[in-house]
């Protein structure tokens, strides 16, 4: 079957079996390696994509079912070239490890951000408790969104 | 040519590895001259452009320990060059080029410190001297800086200036070459973010599952759930019909549970219509012996022989049961802890093209020439021609040492025209793993009069394969407290089993941590004694330990045990944490905890809370720790240390494995759940104590101590002493 998707604010065509999930036809179709395979059954949030801004588990969301929402992945976060605050609090922190998770991270934590712009520990571990990381990355997860949420708000450049 | 000569690094001081490469000038493929437009490639590690960008090739396997960006900053600082705008390269897998590039044991940064300063410090030798016979001075009126050479005059010439005249000097012999010294380092225990940040935060195809090639297949590969079971027989003539399916094949394996297991290959064109198809494979099994083995029954019949003798005795220190008789007072316990999984976030994968006699590999592994052995042994593929390059691994803690996905890859690319992926689902990858093995230790102590430890028995039953225990299962004699008890016996009951069990995390220590350190401080309440001076007196007032003639203590690590590091740590974390300044209200509490493994020496405090309905909260976690004179990366080696934390602490709670009838019943995170950020600790403080020893590493060493320093709060909070992993199975509400 052929889909036309809305992916990152571009139309694109995939021809797949309509119960294939989101995630993989992004992944081997349009080579949107991004969004990541953890578990396949809505566990880790290694998936998580925006459908019309809202999170989703792209493992769990069948092709046939996106239809015209708005498909934004990780490769779709920085806007105009322009890093997400949470990008560069990211980097500015080293937030990763292995990094197998962070896509996952950084697109639950985008839409906490986009409804709470200045979240506490407790809305931060509310919002990110369906993404695992593996490497135990959390403190500096926390650190990381409380410094997007700065920077959004006009805090100072990066440091790099 | 004099560019052609090499240097062998063979005798550096204190650094005791093999230095088995070269430093060599261009290397054969690609020598300067013509074809690279007047690079200076001074080794197989280094290039520098006359535009003045830099490269620098990273030959170790990264998988989230850091050290694509850390070991690339001891060539940057040697050399003089700032950190932005350089490149790093991670490099296909060449041993004869750039010696090993095994990850594993906590030794990539000691396997490579000494070399790569010296490495570095050879570019900025030559670059420095080819600037002096441009300008016609000494080589000692010019220094290196900031990318530039500069004379005492004040002119000064860019690296990138000089690239074709150092590329005409001979590689000077280590005596020409000068270190940097410590006081002058810019980058080298600075906090250094990865360099593979920007591609990780934009969601960049970085990771072995992200490797896409032209025509590429996917495939998926059933195994037995039983470990060890073969394929009788399967519906491969229906599979192949399904849609997207290429190809569908049964392969026999060569009998080893860690290599080429036997299983049903199905080859498609997309990564789901492979997954896909598989739900519609029936196969028949033959299970095999290991089908009669449970973990239950293990444990069952580990009680009924905990009293009797042991198989081996591992140690024999005095007379333990005369001082066990004659003790003031006696504590027994039992202590047990389950199999447990790796639990890789990036399930295993591998992409192999099979083409002209030649196994193209691209593969997340941790020690490459596990793979390559494997496919030239089991596959019959001569060594110069399995090519592999290395993928950026979506978490190691010694999983992929083990290249059973490997071989499995590049078993099934022999029979596909094409490149071919393996993707091993999340099923597959908890039920497929290389073990931590369970284990059981029936414990007894006495205390004499004054409330030392004057003996330790340990009946301790283990898991083993093939004749002997498996990674992590065997207890060293020289294990602490071995050498420090008087009258001390430890014996050993093997369980020998199908399963397959590998290296993770810090193998041994992170379980024998846990059991030993509790023990020690159910025996300090027991005698009414201060948890910390307990552990002090008990460490001794010498400062050395050596290593016993039974079984040389950390093995490969050097059992030496330095006492005077292990009390100085201690105390060093003791005071950060402000140990014993505060009282805890009920519910709260403090415990304290050390270990020595993989060189480092570790201390650790965990405050917690535990609710009156048995929720446990880490509020607090101070680690001290000592890996030698210098930090490489600061950003990075806090965050090794935060993961071990994490890591140890969710091991704690939850992980477990049941092992029933020779399978493991738990299948993805939802029987299985790893620690989420709601249990994760408040608040991680890290602090290093540089001392003048060699440079260690930390992927490791900070994680053993972990869960006896929050067992060990556990009981200052509640009184409930923690005997059994995973917590979630331990009632810990009080009133
Ligand atoms: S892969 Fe979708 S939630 Fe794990
Ligand atoms: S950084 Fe490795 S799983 Fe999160």
């Amino acid at each position: 079957m052929k889909y036309i998707l809305n992916v990152n604010g571009q139309s694109r065509t995939v021809d797949v079996p309509p119960d294939t999930p989101l995630l993989w036809a992004l992944r081997d179709n349009l080579e949107l390696t991004g969004t990541k395979y953890g578990c396949g059954v809505g566990q880790c949030g290694a998936c998580t994509i925006h459908l019309n801004g809202v999170p989703a588990r792209a493992c769990m969301t069948p092709v046939s079912t996106v239809g015209r929402m708005k498909v934004t992945t990780i490769e779709g976060l920085a806007e105009n070239g322009k890093m997400h605050p949470l990008q560069q609090a990211w980097s500015e922190l080293d937030v990763a490890q292995c990094g197998y998770c962070q896509p996952g991270q950084l697109m639950t934590a985008a839409a906490l951000l986009k409804d709470n712009p200045r979240p506490s520990d407790a809305d931060i571990d509310g919002a990110m408790a369906g993404n695992i990381c593996r490497c135990g990355t959390y403190v500096r997860i926390r650190q990381g969104i409380k410094r997007a949420a700065a920077l959004a708000a006009g805090g100072k450049e990066t440091a790099q | 040519m004099n560019r052609r000569d090499f240097l062998k690094l063979s005798s550096l001081a204190g650094g005791g590895f093999a230095l088995a490469f070269c430093l060599r000038s261009g290397g054969e493929a690609r020598a300067a001259d013509s074809a690279s437009g007047g690079d200076f490639k001074p080794n197989a590690f280094v290039r520098i452009a006359p535009s003045g960008a830099v490269t620098i090739v990273s030959k170790q396997p990264e998988m989230g320990q850091g050290v694509k960006t850390s070991l690339p900053m001891i060539i940057a600082e040697q050399m003089e060059v700032p950190w932005q705008g350089i490149t790093i390269e991670q490099g296909d897998f060449d041993e004869k080029l750039y010696g090993g590039q095994s990850a594993g044991g906590s030794r990539s940064t000691p396997n490579n410190y000494d070399t790569f300063h010296l490495l570095g410090a050879t570019v900025r030798t030559m670059l420095v001297q080819a600037a002096a016979q441009t300008w016609g001075v000494p080589v000692a009126e010019c220094r290196a800086e900031n990318a530039a050479v500069i004379h005492t005059s004040g002119k000064k010439l860019a690296y990138g200036q000089l690239t074709v005249k150092a590329a005409s000097l001979p590689v000077p012999d280590k005596e020409q070459v000068t270190l940097k010294p410590a006081k002058d380092y810019k980058l080298l225990g600075k906090r250094i973010a990865q360099i593979d940040t920007p591609r990780i935060v934009t969601g960049q195809p970085l990771f072995g599952i992200d490797v896409k090639l032209p025509g590429m297949l996917y495939a998926v590969y059933e195994k037995c759930p039983v470990f060890g079971g073969k394929v009788v027989s399967a519906n491969l003539d229906f599979v192949k019909t399904l849609p997207g399916v290429k190809d569908a094949f049964v392969l026999e394996g060569n009998g080893k549970v860690k290599e080429l297991r036997a299983g049903v290959a199905i080859v498609a064109d997309s990564t789901w219509a492979a997954f896909s198809a598989r739900r519609q494979l029936k196969v028949t099994w033959d299970e095999g012996a290991v089908a009669g083995q449970s973990w239950d029954t293990f444990v069952a019949e580990a009680r009924t022989k905990s009293a009797q003798p042991g198989q081996r005795v591992l140690r024999k220190d005095g007379e333990v049961d005369a001082a066990l008789a004659s003790a003031a007072k006696t504590v027994s316990a039992e202590y047990l802890y389950p199999f447990i999984s790796h639990a890789n976030l990036e399930p295993q994968n591998t992409t192999a093209h099979w083409k002209d006699g030649v196994m193209e590999i691209w593969s997340p592994t941790q020690i490459p020439t596990i793979g390559t052995g494997m496919v030239n042994r089991v596959l019959g593929i001569a060594p110069e021609k399995i090519k592999l390059h290395l993928n950026r691994a979506g978490g190691g803690f010694g999983r992929r040492i083990g290249a059973d996905y490997l071989i499995e890859a590049a078993a099934i690319a022999m029979k596909v025209p094409a490149p071919v992926k393996l993707t091993w689902s999340r099923e597959d990858d908890l039920r497929h793993d290389q073990y931590r093995p369970g284990g059981l230790h029936f414990l007894k102590a006495g205390l004499d009069s004054s409330g030392r430890i004057s003996a330790w028995k340990n009946h301790f039953f283990t898991f083993g394969e093939g004749g002997s225990p498996g990674s992590g299962g065997s207890l060293s004699p020289d294990e602490f407290p071995g050498r420090w008890i008087p009258n001390y016996l430890a014996e050993q009951t093997m369980f020998e089993t199908g399963w397959p069990m590998g290296p993770w995390r810090a193998p041994g220590s992170c379980v024998f941590a846990w059991v030993f350190h509790s023990f020690i401080d159910e025996l300090a309440h027991a005698a009414g004694r201060a948890p910390l001076e307990m552990r002090l007196e008990l460490l001794g007032t010498r400062d050395e330990m050596p290593a016993g003639s039974g079984g040389g203590g950390k093995g490969k690590q050097n059992a030496g045990y330095n006492v005077a590091r292990m009390r100085n740590i201690l105390k060093f974390t003791a005071e950060k944490a402000g140990w014993g300044k505060r009282k805890f209200p009920k519910g709260s509490g403090a415990g304290i905890a050390f270990h020595f493994s993989h060189s480092g020496y570790f201390a650790q405090v965990a405050e917690v809370t535990v609710s009156k309905d048995g929720q446990l909260r880490v509020d607090r976690f101070v680690t001290g720790g000592d890996i030698g004179e210098q930090i490489v990366n600061l950003s990075g080696a806090e965050n090794q240390v935060e993961g071990s934390v994490v890591d140890g602490l969710g091991t704690l709670l939850t992980q477990e494995l049941n092992i029933e009838r020779g399978r493991v019943v738990q299948g993805n995170f939802h029987d299985y759940p790893l620690i989420r950020i709601t249990e994760a600790p408040l608040k991680i403080e890290t602090h290093f104590l540089s001392t003048k020893y060699p440079t260690t590493g930390l992927g490791e060493p900070a994680l053993p101590p972990v869960a006896p320093a929050i067992c060990n709060a556990i009981f200052a909070a509640t009184g409930k002493r923690v005997r059994q992993m995973p917590l979630s199975r331990v009632d810990l509400r009080w009133s």
